[in-house]
């Protein structure tokens, strides 16, 4: 008996289920359907959750529902729990590496390059939570007995179309600026390199981060994009991993509820991050108030 | 407010726009101290002796309480043996202040009490919402009394509340309290829907200066029911109302209270607050179900040291 | 009646050592000075003993920070940097308890307190400025601005470790690096966040902490391989650090001593009003820059405030530092005690009313009862001065004018206090105090993103918030 307590070398090892992750849950999608995915090399390595637009639409609804919670946090919260996300994929380096060595086809060491980079990057968003608003805000030396204060809020529920070349560090560089100005999310993955995004959400369901502020949808992108372009309760979308000759009908789409688009500048994810993705999903408050005894 | 005497407490009311004035003349409350001060009391931490003569005065103050539809005769027997005799492994601890009923049980409740202390609540005026005509509350109070209720739960019309007609709220309360006879009246704000710590602290000394016996925070039907900081406000008109009247008057909390813990912090906030006089079953009550099991379960943990499981306490 | 149990938080989580040493170039050793006893000041008994600090060690510092400042540290990317920080801020979370019932033992400050405010705000100011090592060039003082260099700090003993973290979580966020002195009296918990630095495996030599007295003080302030100094502490210090420093070229900022003016109007919310009366004046035993020591109220409700405060003190808990349920706990020194004690006579000599709740002291240790005095006047030197102690003046006013001119009518320059309900009131008030930094209907809020500091002989400069940078910045 004893001897077959260890493992050896022959054993047979238990693979994952690649599933959604919606409102803090890992269902299937609704519509039963997955799609192959493979190596870069062209090697299967898991069949992924094809989501529907009935998943998109529920996404939508788990990701308004935890709008108020987290909007409303104070800022040293968010960042914190930014920070813990840092911290627990620091623990999980060596398996996004092998993830990401995977997708993407890089060696390993690169892809170690690039978590870590992933790394920092949340570590880097988490900083802002606190800051943004003292960089963006003002007070306004109006010509009158007034106070007047102008502050960045979240815009609310944006749609992050996921690079499709950059699996893990690429999804954290749309992803951690929605997330630091206190907007929720729903996260379309890279659709041919959708394995690190979902083993992230692992880390986002293990984490601090309540449920429903990011919903991760595997699937076609095309196929999911304009759902979310054309949803009225979607404020803000992000067109990065969108195809270049799908961007003007998505933009269009996003007209009709004045959805705010925002239009990748460049894609060098090692690059400073810069501002560019705070500013993108925030408003600007003005508030005036009069001065008197 | 202290140059206030009692003659003029009650001509506040006498139109709406004097009401209004008053109330609205009440200094404000600022809803991030109140919080603060009830948080800050929250970090009090009773240990050994002074928990264990707390968890005794909180059972002495509970209104064990059946509000529900699907309430029967039997149902209410249990509860009242169980308020005369909480813990029947143990002699020495206290009984419950009273049982809360509704209306029809009352006579039940009267059969299963005789001969112990334990009063008779009854909620009344068309518990909990309080939507029907002043008539049929009034006769709902009379009722009660009459079956044998010696202690009775109104609720204000909020509706009335919020909409500014004070004199009306005010008057149901005095009609109420004379419907009352020889009953204590408990008056319940509903504060979960009164929204503002503003509107608790007008509404509470809406119902003392109409007579209120007690000032309860909730039904238990709306969410938020009883909070620290609501609880706070309350206890502060109760401790001013006394600065200019001299009178005692009750607070009964109310509503989401389910464990110990909750229990001693209210007993520490108003020991602090109103002071020690206040901590007697005649000025405080806890309405509540499930506290009472859990404050025997912590009674117990002080008295074996172990930690007490819900097998060894009677479900009811 | 109910009588809280003693509640002590168990002083074996301290931790407490036989000895400290000093923290030089990354290691830890015996200084070149005296090795004194820190005391309890609750009850005078010994902690541990403190191998302080000599001029030799100074120079050893200077030395090492400046290695530093050249080497790693200047050579570290921001981001870098910054990892470093958000370890020190995690540190302080974890060992948290650890730090606060040290703090406690050392400083006198009740456990409740320590626990609840000190050692979290610490940490947080370590967290906000950790996010900022890589953020400078968006701060506002240029696209790539530059740290100073040697960075001499010198703390009071009212907050020890948060000033602590107040002076070294800026300055290294911005690359600088450091040589920072905790004050006489309380040295353990400076000490121990070196043990924290040390385990964060920062490069030697950026942080460095030398405890000792005011002659260490001075060799920091007088040393030439220093470029810059940060003081908090009183204002006959720092006009003489002012004054050393002239001609040095060495960069300046001072937080020095206050005597805030809390105003409450008519139309305030007056329960808060009251909390915010007794959290400004008896939060950390009064000892504190920024406390409210002159309570400004309307007349036409002195009476009901005044009457209010009172009965609210009388719930005021003095005793056990450690006991959770302590409200007021113990004077850090003996000096101190003398120095509030010299105060508070007078006040009752120059004809100022003067009440205490009852309330029962210690025998041994340094207490003073909570104390308040009405019909004060400007003239009294308990309106003017700083006692830095649990002491409430109560003076008045009738019209907004009348509060801006009493309130203002001081050398002092810290903060300020303003309770009501009218929103444009506050606003005009905030206007017209000279002071830096106004409460609204609060007071003795700190928060690392918020900056704090002072006007006049309060002294110049802000910690906290994106401004505190600039403390740091060759700007």
């Amino acid at each position: 008996m004893s001897d077959r307590s260890v493992p050896t070398a022959d054993r047979i090892d238990v693979r994952k289920t690649y599933k959604l992750y919606i409102g803090g849950a890992f269902p299937r999608s609704e519509s039963g359907r997955s799609y192959p995915v493979q190596d870069a090399k062209g090697r299967l390595l898991a069949h992924a959750a094809q989501a529907s637009r009935k998943d998109a639409r529920d996404a939508v609804t788990a990701a308004r529902s935890a709008f108020g919670k987290w909007s409303g946090a104070t800022a040293y919260n968010r960042g914190q729990v930014l920070y813990r996300v840092a911290e627990l994929l620091e623990g999980r380096r060596e398996q996004f590496g092998a993830e990401v060595a995977a997708a993407e086809g890089l060696t390993s060491e690169r892809a170690l390059a690039q978590v870590d980079a992933a790394i920092d990057r949340w570590v880097h968003y988490a900083g802002w939570t606190d800051k943004y608003a003292q960089i963006a805000g003002s007070t306004n030396p109006v010509a009158g007995p007034y106070f007047t204060f102008s502050l960045p809020e979240p815009t609310g529920v944006v749609a992050v179309l996921a690079p499709q070349d950059s699996s893990l560090l690429g999804l954290v560089s749309v992803l951690a600026p929605v997330l630091a100005t206190g907007n929720t999310a729903v996260v379309v993955a890279a659709q041919d390199r959708p394995l690190p995004a979902v083993s992230l959400t692992e880390v986002l369901a293990t984490s601090d981060v309540p449920g429903g502020v990011v919903n991760l949808l595997t699937g076609f992108t095309d196929e999911l994009a304009p759902w979310l372009a054309s949803h009225r309760d979607v404020n803000a979308i992000d067109l990065t991993g969108a195809a270049a000759e799908a961007r003007a009908d998505l933009q269009a789409e996003a007209a009709d509820n004045v959805k705010r688009v925002y239009l990748p500048r460049d894609t060098d994810w090692t690059a400073e991050p810069g501002l560019s993705r705070l500013n993108a999903f925030v408003e600007t408050k003005t508030v005036w108030h009069p001065i008197g005894v | 407010m202290t140059t206030l005497a009692r003659d003029d407490l009650t001509s506040v009311a006498r139109d709406d726009a004097t009401l209004r004035r008053f109330l609205h003349g009440l200094p404000g409350v600022d809803q991030v101290g109140a919080e603060g001060r009830a948080a800050s009391l929250a970090t009090r931490s009773i240990k050994t002796t002074a928990k264990a003569w707390a968890i005794d005065t909180a059972i002495s103050m509970v209104d064990l309480t059946t509000l529900e539809g699907a309430d029967t005769h039997g149902k209410v027997r249990s509860l009242c043996a169980k308020a005369a005799r909480p813990d029947p492994s143990d002699p020495t601890a206290p009984a419950a202040a009273a049982v809360c009923v509704y209306p029809d049980l009352v006579a039940t409740a009267v059969d299963a009490l005789r001969g112990t202390d334990v009063q008779i609540a009854s909620v009344a005026t068309a518990f909990p919402s309080g939507r029907a005509s002043l008539a049929t509350k009034l006769h709902d109070v009379r009722e009660a009394v009459a079956a044998g209720a010696t202690e009775i739960d109104m609720v204000i019309d909020r509706g009335a509340f919020l909409s500014g007609r004070y004199l009306q709220v005010f008057e149901e309360i005095v009609a109420t309290k004379a419907a009352c006879g020889p009953a204590h009246l408990k008056v319940i704000l509903e504060t979960g829907e009164l929204a503002t710590l503003d509107n608790a602290r007008r509404a509470s000394w809406l119902a003392l200066i109409a007579g209120g016996d007690f000032i309860k925070t909730s039904t238990g039907k709306v969410s938020p029911a009883a909070t620290p900081p609501v609880a706070l406000v309350m206890l502060e008109a109760v401790r001013d109302f006394r600065a200019i009247t001299g009178q005692l008057r009750g607070v009964k909390l109310a509503g989401g209270i389910r464990t110990s813990k909750e229990a001693v912090r209210y007993l520490v906030m108003v020991n602090e607050v109103v002071g020690d006089e206040w901590l007697h079953p005649a000025l405080l009550r806890f309405g509540a179900s499930s506290l009472l099991n859990d404050l025997l379960q912590q009674r117990h943990k002080m008295t074996t040291g172990h930690y007490d499981g819900p097998d060894y306490v009677t479900v009811d | 009646m109910f009588e809280y149990a003693p509640a002590p938080e168990s002083r074996d989580i301290a931790r407490l050592k036989p000895s400290y040493q000093i923290f030089v170039d990354g290691r830890f050793r015996d200084g070149a000075g005296e090795a004194i006893k820190t005391i309890n000041p609750a009850d005078e008994e010994p902690l541990a003993e403190v191998a302080e600090a000599g001029p030799s060690d100074v120079d050893l510092a200077v030395k090492a920070a400046r290695k530093a400042f050249d080497g790693p540290w200047g050579r570290m990317s921001g981001a870098e940097r910054g990892k470093y920080l958000f370890r020190i801020a995690r540190a302080i979370q974890e060992r948290g308890r650890e730090l606060a019932v040290l703090e406690s033992l050392d400083n006198g400050k009740p456990i409740r307190e320590s626990r609840d405010v000190d050692i979290p705000t610490a940490a947080a100011h370590f967290f906000y400025y950790a996010g900022w090592a890589d953020k400078l060039g968006y701060a506002g003082f240029g696209p790539a601005p530059k740290p100073i260099g040697v960075a001499g700090q010198v703390i009071p003993w009212n907050f020890p470790l948060l000033m602590a973290a107040w002076k070294i979580a800026p300055a290294l966020a911005c690359g600088n690096t450091v040589v920072l002195k905790p004050a006489e009296t309380t040295p353990l918990s400076a000490l121990v966040l070196a043990e924290i630095i040390a385990e964060a495996e920062l490069p030697p030599g950026v942080v460095n902490i030398l405890a000792g007295g005011p002659s260490i003080g001075q060799a920091i302030v007088e040393h030439e391989g220093i470029d810059k100094i940060a003081f908090t502490g009183s204002t006959d210090v720092g006009k003489i650090i002012q004054r050393t420093t002239a001609g040095s070229g060495k960069r300046l900022t001072l937080e020095l001593g206050g005597k805030a003016a809390n105003i409450v109007f008519d139309d305030a919310p007056l329960d808060q009003a009251v909390e915010g009366i007794v959290n400004g004046i008896f939060f950390n035993q009064g000892q504190v820059c920024c406390a409210g020591s002159r309570l400004l109220v309307q007349e036409s409700v002195a009476d009901e405030v005044i009457d209010s405060l009172k009965r609210r003190l009388a719930t005021l808990r003095v005793g056990s530092p450690l006991d959770k349920n302590t409200d007021v706990g113990a004077i850090n020194s003996a000096t101190q005690l003398a120095r509030i004690r010299e105060l508070t006579d007078a006040g009752a000599a120059e004809g100022a009313t003067r009440w205490s709740p009852p309330c029962e002291l210690p025998e041994r240790g340094f207490w003073f009862a909570p104390t308040v005095f009405t019909d004060v006047s400007q003239a009294h030197r308990i309106a003017q001065e700083e006692i830095f102690g649990p002491v409430l003046s109560v003076l008045t006013f009738r019209t907004p004018d009348e509060a801006v001119a009493k309130a203002n009518n001081t050398p002092y320059g810290l903060s300020a206090g303003v309770w009501t309900e009218k929103g444009s009131r506050i606003l005009s008030m905030a206007s017209r105090l000279r002071a830096g930094v106004v409460w609204a209907n609060t007071f003795n809020r700190f928060d690392p993103t918020a900056p704090f500091g002072g006007y006049q002989e309060s002294g110049f400069g802000r910690e906290g918030g994106r401004h505190g940078l600039a403390a740091y910045l060759d700007v």
